[in-house]
């Protein structure tokens, strides 16, 4: 952790009872478990990595083609592709451990009883910050967004976890909600220590030539700059209702989408997809974020988060 | 692996619609391996979030090239850079060919770009061997002079008949070996589009030689993070048994007889 020089604007904050040095992630899914991109960028300067999401038993997730990409984003439709749990603790913690920031692993399971089951494992595994738990994916049949869309399934799997874990727990919530407030209140009722907005939208995209659909999982998520306003005010009306802080990611592609976000009401910010547009984006963010503080004259991003005018 | 904003040197065509696209790269150059990828961000193509993967054709001293046509909008707008324009690149990536056995006689199958993947094999291989190539027509056979150039003999086959072999450049691969393949037992390495990889891992098992294949898909982050570029891989036990490789980070070459091939992949 460095501690801020004189004058120059302090970074650091605390969310789910989590310090960081920043409040700069990186985003579930498009960091792969972190040594993916430990040649290109020194990790340590991030405020957190958050890790593609982990089962309990392996998952070969959905058949190719997998991605496309689309004006101002891409489809995605992986289907949680991941080495489960045992795997994972085995192959990627040791690295993980080596880190000097916290790391936030992403859960997720097709059963309510999954979901905790899960979580109590991870809660005996050293080196594992806070867990954030996927109940919005929209790649997989079962579980996933059918949990998130529902207020009440949702505060199950939250309560669920809550109850099988000492660890601070980040639901995720899904974009496409009618009612976002209500939605983010039942997961901050159900234990939730912060709450992650927003996962990729459902989305679908056809080849007029063959009429078959583009991805073989025939729909997928949409990430990208095309869906950073949407989340925008998702996080906006989210941070309004509940007093848990929210970490926000959408269409992040510099420090602007980021700054945006913070004063909409979010306490942090995960980079995403455009992480494959340039590895070096989250380093970016923070850099930015930094020189927008000292241009305006404010002394803490604490200072900066919701601070939206509306007058 | 390394992450470099690139000068671009030159940009000149090479043969029909191709071009060579040469860039200053001092760290990528440096550790370039054969049959390694680099993954570019085009320069103005603002609403595109995604790199364009295309094998590193030359890597001399501080700079590297590609070889491209032109087929969409990232391809496009490579076209109009010009000397002195930046470009970003991300790379080597992938494991590349591995270096020919010795004693076998390593034979180079191209199609299309393909070449682009072989030619440094061919000019860093401690033995010469042979370069078949093939397109639709004598306009699509790149490079055959390079080739040639560094002592390789070159089989060319081009669909109409124009130059070589009239027909598939596994066509002209058949007749090699009908005629003998002489004495050296034959090692593949193979670049070009999903038919011809399938053709030539059906050539290696029958005639149980390796085959080194280089893989496309479409790609996401380009170093195994997002899991978009899978293929399937066979496992040695129990029978039918596979996993996922990623083709960007664990190919894109792979072993013939380790690929499960998938009728519903894309290619
Ligand atoms: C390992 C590897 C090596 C390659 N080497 C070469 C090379 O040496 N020379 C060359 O001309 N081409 C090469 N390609 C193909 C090249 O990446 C595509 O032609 C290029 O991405 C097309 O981009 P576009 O924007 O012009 O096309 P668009 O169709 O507009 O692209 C849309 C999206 O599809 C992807 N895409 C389209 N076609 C392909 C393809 N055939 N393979 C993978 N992704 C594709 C693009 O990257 C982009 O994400 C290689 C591909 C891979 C995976
Ligand atoms: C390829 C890919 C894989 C993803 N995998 C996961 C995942 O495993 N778990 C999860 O909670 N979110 C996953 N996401 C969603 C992202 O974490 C993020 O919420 C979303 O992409 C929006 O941010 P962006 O617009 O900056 O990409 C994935 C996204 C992409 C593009
Ligand atoms: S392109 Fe992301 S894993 Fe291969």
């Amino acid at each position: 952790m460095t501690n801020p020089a004189a004058g120059s604007p302090d970074l650091s904050l605390a969310v789910a009872g989590i310090r960081l040095q920043n409040p700069v992630m990186v985003a579930s899914g498009t960091f792969g478990y972190g040594p993916e991109f430990a040649e290109l960028i020194d990790l340590n300067r991030l405020g957190a990595i958050v890790v593609k999401g982990i089962s309990i038993e392996p998952e070969k997730g959905n058949p190719t083609p997998r991605m496309l990409e689309v004006p101002g984003g891409l489809l995605n439709a992986i289907g949680l592709q991941n080495p489960g749990f045992e795997k994972f603790v085995a192959e990627y913690m040791p690295f993980l451990r080596g880190l000097r920031i916290p790391l936030i692993v992403n859960i997720w399971g097709r059963t309510i009883e999954q979901y905790g089951n899960l979580a109590a494992r991870f809660d005996a595994v050293p080196g594992v910050s806070a867990l954030e738990i996927n109940i919005s994916c929209p790649n997989i049949k079962q579980g996933g967004l059918t949990f998130g869309s529902d207020p009440r399934l949702a505060a199950a799997v939250i309560s669920a976890v809550r109850k099988s874990t000492r660890l601070p727990i980040i639901p995720k919530l899904p974009p496409n909600t009618s009612d976002m407030p209500a939605l983010a209140r039942a997961a901050e009722d159900a234990g939730a220590n912060a709450i992650s907005l927003v996962n990729s939208f459902p989305a679908m995209a056809i080849d007029i030539r063959t009429r078959r659909p583009i991805l073989a999982n025939i729909t997928g998520g949409l990430s990208g700059p095309a869906i950073h306003t949407i989340a925008v005010k998702l996080v906006w009306e989210a941070a309004k209702a509940v007093r848990v802080p929210i970490i926000a990611m959408g269409g992040i592609a510099g420090p602007e989408e980021a700054i945006e976000f913070l004063i909409a009401g979010a306490s942090a910010v995960a980079v995403g997809t455009a992480n494959f547009t340039d590895p070096a984006t989250a380093l970016r963010v923070i850099e930015g974020i930094r020189g927008y503080l000292a241009e305006n004259g404010i002394p803490s991003v604490r200072d900066l988060v919701g601070s939206l005018r509306l007058t | 692996m390394h992450l470099e904003n690139a000068s671009v040197t030159q940009h000149r065509p090479v043969a029909g619609a191709y071009r060579e696209l040469s860039f200053e790269t001092t760290r990528i150059a440096r550790e370039t391996r054969p049959g390694q990828f680099v993954h570019i961000r085009v320069p103005n193509l603002g609403e595109s979030v995604l790199r364009r993967p295309f094998s590193i054709y030359r890597a001399d001293g501080a700079v590297i090239s590609i070889l491209y046509k032109e087929v969409g909008k990232g391809t496009r707008a490579l076209a109009r850079l010009a000397r002195g324009d930046t470009l970003s690149a991300l790379g080597p990536l992938g494991n590349g060919f591995p270096t020919p056995a010795d004693g076998a006689l390593p034979v180079l199958v191209a199609g299309g770009y393909g070449v682009a993947a072989l030619y440094l094999l061919a000019e860093r291989a401690r033995s010469k061997g042979v370069l078949f190539v093939g397109g639709s027509g004598r306009q699509d056979l790149l490079c055959a002079g390079d080739f040639e150039k560094l002592g390789w003999q070159v089989v060319a086959a081009t669909e109409d008949g124009s130059q070589g072999f009239k027909g598939r450049v596994t066509g002209a691969l058949d007749e090699w070996v009908k005629s003998g393949l002489g004495n050296r037992t034959p090692e593949f390495f193979v670049c070009g589009p999903m038919g011809l990889l399938r053709a030539m891992a059906d050539r290696a098992k029958a005639l149980n030689v390796r085959a080194w294949l280089s893989m496309d898909r479409h790609m996401g982050c380009g170093v195994g993070a997002c899991l978009a570029c899978v293929q399937r891989i066979r496992l040695p036990s129990p029978p039918g048994a596979w996993k996922w490789a990623r083709i960007c980070r664990d190919g894109p070459v792979f072993e013939a007889g380790d690929i499960l091939w998938d009728d519903r992949e894309d290619g």
